[in-house]
């Protein structure tokens, strides 16, 4: 074949795609519910948990007792409204909701992960 | 041996001066963290051209420099996980002999994302990040194959002009 595109470069892109199509069908069946708590952690360790049926907004505070992130709850959904960290990639994360979607500040070491409400499920997920 | 010293030194610029303009380019399709990596192009360039070592020691330089320039600490952390993890599989790749330029960058691309997300997870000890992996996946295929493309042109029209390694 040409010296730009081989046989074998043709094996190796059609697997990636049959990959890329069996993860789509997987992540298309998994169950995409609403989740109905939020849990915050700061450096792996759980800071609260809040539920998503309250508008609220939580200061998230570091050690030294300074707020770090904002985190708004509106609507049912959770966005990033503050964070200290330089690149504000969080912030500019779209809203979650959905069961097991996650916000992350990298620098700050915050996640938002959202939860089903159900306490047993949440469980599982932990084991 | 100055002659290689310079070449390296112009690579470096060359991935810098990538680097930056990059940051530029709003190119992120909403999801947070996705760069086009164009300073990869020069990566690759040098694996071809000039040799493994000197296109490693160009990749690791451009990291730190650009980390301590445009970047923190942590960006620096991810961003060399990738870039070892990225280059790793491309070397390993090229050396089998099986692939072109742009299967290796493709492979890079990828890799370059599955390392970040690996440290990312790590660090925040949050394994919910691995959902984000398909679309790193995709994301990784579209850069990688655009900087091989453009890699590869570069090799087949003036890759006889590039210097080469050696003395």
């Amino acid at each position: 074949m040409s010296k730009r595109f081989g046989k074998k470069d043709l094996i190796f892109f059609a697997i990636l795609l049959v990959a890329a199509i069996g993860l789509l069908i997987f992540y298309q069946n998994r169950s995409l519910e609403q989740g109905q708590c939020i849990i915050i952690a700061r450096n792996g360790e759980n800071y609260g948990t809040y539920s998503l049926e309250k508008d609220q907004s939580i200061s998230v505070k570091n050690e030294d007792g300074n707020v770090t992130n904002v985190v708004v709850i509106e609507d049912g959904v959770v966005h990033m409204e503050k964070a200290t960290c330089p690149d504000h990639l969080c912030m500019h994360q779209k809203s979650i909701s959905m069961d097991k979607e996650t916000i992350v500040c990298l620098p700050n070491k915050v996640t938002i992960t959202v939860i089903g409400g159900n306490e047993g499920e949440l469980d599982a997920v932990a084991n | 041996m100055k002659k290689k010293t310079a070449h390296m030194g112009l690579f470096l610029a060359l991935s810098m001066i990538l680097s930056y303009v990059e940051s530029l380019i709003p190119f992120s399709f909403g999801i947070p963290g996705i760069k086009l990596g164009l300073a990869n192009l020069v990566v690759v360039l040098m694996l071809y051209e000039m040799g493994a070592k000197e296109a490693l020691c160009v990749s690791v330089l451009r990291i730190v420099l650009t980390g301590f320039l445009f970047g923190n600490g942590f960006s620096i952390l991810y961003s060399l996980a990738g870039g070892l993890l990225s280059f790793l599989g491309m070397f390993l790749l090229k050396r089998s002999g099986w692939f072109k330029c742009i299967t290796v960058s493709t492979a890079g691309g990828i890799l370059h994302n599955i390392g970040q997300v690996i440290v990312a997870s790590i660090v925040v000890s949050n394994y919910y990040i691995f959902y984000y992996i398909p679309v790193l996946l995709i994301a990784g295929t579209i850069t990688g194959f655009i900087n091989g493309l453009l890699s590869q042109e570069i090799i087949i029209r003036i890759g006889k002009r590039l210097p080469k390694g050696g003395k």
